[in-house]
């Protein structure tokens, strides 16, 4: 195929041709960028919570004065391990996708933030609920019975705990994380173990890195560890076992208020969390499908117009012995140059716009692989685009030639 | 010749019906998803008191120590009990209004509800005629009652229509915790939006049913719900039923009619603030601030980042509609580039022909506009029965149907611009030659 007669041809058209690579250079920017917030959304949305999910539940009721804190437990705990179906109900202050009750900056040294590690959830955690949880430890070891320590703050003063990988490895990069200590203020804290997972109240509102800095906190039940239970049961009874559980609040303590909107399963919890994110997905999506259509549509608008307008020199090229596959071919490699003289401007301006998006949202580089998988997408948009006009222009007969109009 | 154009127009139109329908469709498209963004940002970052934000400030100092964990050079957010206090009984503006958030348990006589938590404000008495609420019935409480810690209520109609069926309940009584208040007022649909006044309680679709003297909630320890900042020693907790002394967690709004009054309620704040460093209060320099509500909004950038996103996003999306609309109406108007250099010869002028080729795109536009708000109403019904908290914002206003349309005949004019131009550049010649 020689390309020299189409760029001569392309030079007659510029207006035109440009305005088809401006097209894809815009399509080419914006689908590279969409495609990049829909895959960070995603892997925010398929965050590994490290819990069992699909077998928990949360209850709260509040109401209470916190003097009463310990009696209200103790009757709660009792009324709701005897609901059939329980496998367990243990305390706990916040679970992954509920509300987040206890965030705090955390340092490397004792009533100073200058050293700061950064803003973690604290959650505090009654005796069998890191079993509960089915949390996966990595090293270290689990809390012993003296490890539970009474709080009436977030955190507990002095307290043993275990940390998520992901904090682990920021805090102490390269370092067993094993016996480190950290502060918050006044409050010390010793690593005696890591998790795998374990994710904090509400991930998102952190970037990607943080939304696994968690602290599983061992407390004592009472004071600041009341109100908020983890009830634990097969999958399939889960959802009769929470629904039994709510109806048994007025029965079980008449003088607390069960908060409706906080006792669901862990599962509606996830799905209601990232239900904005879902539908910002699908939006994303559908602007990128649109937007290649119109695009679509626009190249084979002005195809079509090139080819009614070169029906004579078709024919004279037809008549003169070129075959129907030289003419698809023709068209072809016209629309290949044109768009990939588009994705070279594509490529700028989706860094460009890249650098705008940045500068508004808390997002890295883009990627540079999503520019020739962009590319590829845009190549091939653009051969679909041209089939149905080169395959009209194929077959216009050599008889064309010999006609006047 | 307008007439004659739009016939010419309306004529060429219908010649080539799928690029006619191509063009109309691209632009209805592109309106269509930039309308319905735009709209949706249009209502988030309204005036919540239209008429009244001018005059609503909202002071800040920084009594914080030089520790701690709150950065930056901006004052905290909020204000210590202590300081909300002073600044109330200063009485140095023409209103003024120290408020928290939190929920409280309603008991209700009939036994067939049970009892319930809903969203509270506790307030002095100012917040409703500084506010302008409108009562459905009665009004709020007066200056003396936060004194007298008096056990009144306001509440709103939402809770009104739940446990009185709708009545006037003035007067009549409302058991809250072990406490029995009085219902001083009954308030109409009163839910600015975005909530101005705290936005730690979510910036939109928040209405409070409870309104309750400040100081009267404190006394009878009701629960409090809102952000806290603390510093120093100030990390209260639980042990605690509220926040220390270093710890921000009040809300404080003041009416300043004028201007002037503004500038002199600033020299206040810093008058203030090197009063309480000299008693050791305060540790740093003056450090205040003082917006209305328009400038505390942008300050605090209600409107969400996804709704941002998107409105660049359907503008990305019009461009290359507009782009798109460009190459086709250039193929159009060079496939009547015959006819163009017939009416050239017969002695129009470059300009006729491209006035009467703006009209074609003019009307493109306008079909493509109506197109482009169909699409948006119906984009916008999407959006209102979207999980959203400001979903039920979510209504063309009369602007917005105005600019739809400007935004729709504008953006193909302008498309019809290059290619009309284009187009009046061929030589009359030329084109009677080659027919």
């Amino acid at each position: 195929m020689q390309i020299k007669p189409i760029l001569a041809a392309l030079r007659r058209h510029r207006l035109a041709t440009l305005l088809i690579a401006v097209e894809i250079a815009l399509a080419c920017a914006v689908l590279c960028n969409a495609c990049f917030l829909v895959a960070r959304r995603w892997t925010m949305i398929e965050i590994n919570s490290g819990v069992d999910e699909s077998s928990l539940a949360v209850l709260t009721v509040n109401g209470f004065e916190p003097s009463q804190a310990a009696d209200v437990n103790a009757r709660m705990l009792a009324g709701l391990q005897a609901i059939p179906g329980m496998q367990s109900a243990t305390l706990i202050s916040e679970v992954p996708f509920g509300p987040q009750t206890g965030a705090a900056g955390i340092s490397h040294d004792a009533e100073s933030f200058k050293n700061l590690i950064g803003v973690v959830d604290f959650v505090l955690a009654g005796p069998g609920t890191y079993k509960a949880l089915g949390l996966k430890l990595i090293e270290g070891r689990l809390p012993q019975p003296d490890d539970y320590r009474p709080a009436t703050s977030f955190a507990p003063e002095d307290a043993q705990v275990l940390v998520t990988r992901a904090l682990a490895e920021h805090a102490w990069p390269g370092e067993s994380p094993l016996g480190k200590d950290f502060w918050c203020d006044k409050m010390h804290f010793r690593v005696m173990g890591v998790v795998d997972h374990f994710a904090r109240a509400q991930p998102s509102q952190y970037n990607m890195q943080q939304g696994e800095w968690t602290v599983f906190t061992p407390v004592v039940p009472g004071g600041s560890l009341a109100g908020t239970y983890l009830l634990r049961a097969r999958p399939q009874d889960v959802q009769r076992a929470l629904q039994a559980a709510r109806a048994a609040v007025p029965k079980i303590a008449p003088d607390v208020v069960l908060d409706q909107d906080n006792s669901k399963t862990l599962g509606d919890l996830r799905a209601s969390y990232f239900k904005t994110d879902r539908i910002m997905i699908g939006l994303l999506l559908g602007v990128v499908v649109l937007m290649l259509g119109v695009t679509a549509l626009g190249i084979v608008g002005l195809t079509s117009f090139w080819v009614a307008q070169r029906r004579k020199q078709i024919g004279i090229r037809r008549a003169i012995g070129a075959t129907r596959g030289d003419i698809l071919r023709y068209f072809q490699t016209e629309n290949f140059l044109i768009v990939t003289f588009g994705i070279a401007l594509g490529m700028l301006l989706a860094f460009v716009l890249n650098a705008v998006l940045m500068k508004f949202y808390e997002l890295p580089h883009l990627p540079l692989y999503y520019l020739p998988l962009g590319a590829l997408a845009l190549w091939g948009l653009g051969q679909l685009a041209v089939l149905g006009p080169a395959l009209r222009a194929a077959a216009v007969p050599p008889v064309v030639a010999t006609r006047s109009v | 010749m307008f007439g004659y154009y739009l016939d010419l127009a309306l004529h060429s139109l219908k010649r080539n019906k799928a690029l006619t329908a191509l063009m109309v469709l691209a632009i209805a498209l592109g309106i269509g998803a930039s309308m319905t963004t735009l709209t949706v940002l249009h209502v988030l970052s309204g005036d919540p008191l239209p008429g009244r934000s001018g005059t609503l400030y909202y002071p800040q100092v920084d009594p914080r120590d030089n520790g701690g964990l709150l950065p930056g050079k901006e004052p905290p957010e909020q204000l210590t009990y202590i300081d909300g206090l002073n600044l109330l009984h200063a009485k140095r503006a023409d209103r003024q209004a120290l408020m928290t958030g939190g929920a409280v348990p309603i008991q209700p006589d009939s036994a067939a509800l049970d009892p319930f938590y809903v969203e509270a404000r506790y307030t002095t008495a100012d917040f409703f005629p500084m506010f302008g609420t409108r009562f459905r019935y009665g009004q709020g409480w007066n200056a003396a009652d936060d004194e007298a810690k008096a056990r009144e209520v306001v509440i709103n109609s939402e809770l009104n229509e739940r446990l009185f069926g709708g009545a006037n309940s003035v007067g009549r009584t409302l058991r809250i915790g072990d406490t029995t208040f009085r219902i001083a007022g009954v308030l109409d649909d009163w839910a600015p939006s975005p909530h101005f006044y705290d936005l730690n309680t979510g910036s939109y679709g928040y209405a409070e049913q409870v309104f309750m003297p400040l100081l009267t909630a404190l006394d009878l320890h009701m629960d409090h719900n809102g952000s806290t900042d603390c510093w120093g020693n100030g990390a209260g907790g639980a042990g605690h039923i509220y926040p220390a002394a270093s710890c921000v967690w009040m809300q404080f709004w003041v009416q300043l009619d004028t201007p002037a009054k503004a500038a002199d309620y600033k020299e206040f704040l810093i008058h203030y603030s090197e009063q309480q460093k000299a008693l050791g209060r305060f540790v740093k320099a003056p450090n205040v601030r003082l917006r209305n509500v328009m400038q505390w909004l942008s300050y605090e950038m209600v409107v969400p980042d996804d709704v941002r996103l998107q409105t660049g996003l359907a503008f990305g999306f019009l461009l290359v509609c507009l782009v798109n609309t460009v190459g086709l109406m250039l193929a159009k108007f060079l496939r009547g580039a015959g006819e163009l250099g017939v009416r050239r010869a017969l002695g129009a002028s470059k300009r006729a022909l491209f006035a009467q080729l703006l009209v074609e795109s003019g009307v493109v536009g306008l079909v493509g506009g109506i197109g482009g708000l169909l699409l948006a109403l119906l984009g916008l019904w999407v959006v209102r029965h979207r999980p959203s908290d400001y979903a039920a914002l979510a209504h063309l206003d009369p602007t917005m149907l105005f600019t739809t349309f400007l935004l729709a005949v504008g953006a193909s004019l302008l498309a019809g611009l290059l290619p009309a131009w284009r187009a009046c550049q061929i030589a009359p010649a030329l084109q009677l030659k080659s027919n």
